[in-house]
């Protein structure tokens, strides 16, 4: 079975700092694998890469057997790759509805449609209200995104990745500046998400990861030192002794 | 009518106000005015095009006086064939005949530099749009045929069946309507789903190109749309001045165009004509007092940016908090 995502030899440097070193990495239908690494690791730059937003210098990406290393980021979207950003990405200026709206207009066919106003489309309205239900955040829908919280902000990205309706969900420390009850409804939450939706998770809260991911990989100066199965990782003398510490 | 805004009702009285008295003057031998009205109104349909990619696109044009001037030559160069003979393929004083080359070559003029502006952003953007429109300034200055920098007078205006361009109070009509027109364009637009991209972009481009839109394409779009339209203006203005120059394309023009804007408050409905009103109202006024009028209203202008958010909207808007 091919998997849903594969890297093969992805390199990158910028100057003489090497980001990504020669990873080879991929991601099955239904699973969460998550990446975890010291801060500097390269996670982002990683994440950038499979989004699109960065060129790899070396190395493809193939999603579901087709390169994809050359498609341009909104193409890529359009394949069905979404992610959420470490640091919040909204368009803040807008209704926080009129966000995940967003989301739902870019795959409901092309957006030169210049008469009806945006607003009043019911399936994209219903739809997008849906998604911020999903994650408790209806009764902020007409409210201006800036004038929501850390917290909040963080739910809108989770709403927009689900109303995007992607096969493959790179969340890119999705539980960033949560407090403990935040971090733990969202676990909850990708809990029940876990089949429905493939997911690349990179992640800094140990907890989290270790209740969420299938598979764990851990990446250390651009390059992954040890992929497998939690208990496998939790184990791995290398990655002890880089990342957990010795004890 | 009970739930509309303060906005909006200062958009109608502003409408009103703009459809009754420049008419009533004309009636009442004050040809004057109804010169600055049209004047005005035109302008204001100008700065309602920069204000699409400007205000709502955050696409900061310093090059928009260009497609004034093109859309102004597209009345000038085939009246003045007609007039003097060469180049008959479009010696013409057919106005639908003007408007349809007006609106070609600007959009066409859009599209190419448009397409090569938009590829970089932030003040590389402002200087790529000042160079091209200087470009086309610097063209028409070299035109001989057409006296290069003295400019060229229109004999005869765009000739159309039921409407007389050469009546101020036809003119006028033909001009409010446009306006009037052109605000309804541009608050569909910025309302449908086209609209809805184009402020995404301007606010979050990189979070837009994640979800899958290629904004250069949503952006050139709206680019073309906004220089068609001031390239229309310039179509009303050479008939309604008779007399074009490639000064109308110079940068500073561009920098008026940005002021009225600005001054009256970007992506807003109503501020580019509370814009291009202020300005023209107090150009008028500041002038009959001293040849130094830019001192006082460069003061004026600097005060407002400073001291209030979003131009004379946002003080409008912001009393009614």
């Amino acid at each position: 079975m091919t998997p849903l995502l594969e890297i093969n030899g992805l390199k990158k440097s910028f100057g003489g700092v090497i980001a990504t070193d020669d990873v080879h990495l991929d991601v099955i239908k239904g699973e969460i694998h998550a990446i975890i690494g010291p801060n500097g690791a390269g996670k982002t730059t990683l994440v950038s890469q499979l989004s699109g937003a960065l060129k790899p210098d070396a190395g493809t990406v193939l999603l579901n057997g087709s390169d994809i290393t050359d498609k341009p980021a909104y193409a890529r979207a359009k394949l069905g790759i979404t992610r959420s950003f470490q640091i919040t990405s909204l368009v803040m200026g807008m209704s926080v509805l009129d966000n995940v709206a967003l989301a739902v207009q870019a795959r409901d066919g092309h957006s030169y449609r210049f008469l009806k106003p945006a607003r009043k489309i019911a399936h994209i309205r219903e739809e997008a209200m849906l998604n911020l239900a999903k994650v408790g955040l209806a009764k902020r829908a007409h409210d201006l995104t800036s004038e929501l919280s850390h917290g909040e902000h963080r739910q809108i990205e989770i709403a927009i990745a689900l109303a995007s309706n992607a096969e493959l969900m790179l969340l890119d420390e999705p539980m960033a500046g949560l407090g403990p009850n935040e971090s733990a409804s969202l676990v909850a939450f990708l809990k029940e998400l876990k089949g429905q939706r493939s997911i690349l998770l990179i992640e800094h809260d140990m907890d989290a990861v270790f209740a969420l991911a299938d598979r764990i990989s851990v990446l250390v100066y651009g390059r992954i030192i040890a992929t497998g199965l939690p208990d496998e990782i939790r184990s791995n003398d290398a990655v002890r002794h880089a990342y957990l510490g010795e004890e | 009518m009970k739930n509309m805004t303060k906005t909006s009702w200062a958009t109608l009285i502003c409408m009103v106000v703009l459809a009754v008295f420049p008419p009533y003057f004309l009636l009442h031998g004050q040809a004057f005015y109804m010169d600055l009205a049209t004047r005005l109104v035109i302008l204001g349909i100008a700065a309602v095009s920069l204000n699409l990619i400007l205000g709502y696109g955050g696409m900061v044009s310093f090059g928009h006086a260009a497609f004034i001037g093109l859309g102004a030559y597209a009345v000038g160069i085939p009246s003045h064939h007609a007039t003097w003979g060469g180049f008959d393929l479009i010696a013409s004083y057919n106005g639908l005949f003007q408007l349809a080359l007006a609106i070609v070559i600007a959009a066409v003029f859009a599209l190419i530099t448009g397409a090569i502006s938009l590829r970089t952003k932030g003040v590389y953007f402002i200087m790529i749009t000042m160079a091209f429109s200087q470009m086309a300034f610097f063209l028409f200055q070299s035109l001989d045929v057409y006296n290069g920098d003295d400019g060229l007078t229109i004999d005869v205006r765009s000739e159309f069946p039921f409407i007389n361009l050469d009546s101020p109070m036809q003119l006028y009509g033909l001009s409010y309507g446009s306006l009037v027109a052109a605000m309804l364009l541009v608050k569909t637009i910025v309302n449908s789903r086209f609209g809805m991209v184009l402020q995404g972009a301007k606010d979050n481009n990189e979070r837009m190109v994640t979800l899958g839109y290629n904004t250069y394409f949503y952006r050139l779009t709206a680019y073309v749309i906004s220089g068609t339209m001031c390239g229309y203006a310039g179509f009303l203005l050479g008939n309604f001045t008779t007399f074009i120059s490639p000064d109308m394309m110079h940068w500073t023009r561009s920098g008026e165009l940005m002021f009225m804007v600005i001054l009256g408050g970007a992506s807003t409905a109503l501020g580019p004509i509370l814009g291009s009103s202020v300005f023209i109202l107090m150009e008028e006024i500041l002038s009959s007092f001293t040849i130094f009028w830019h001192l006082p209203f460069g003061l004026m202008l600097i005060g407002l940016v400073l001291f209030v958010r979003g131009g004379l909207m946002g003080l409008l808007k912001g009393k009614g908090k």
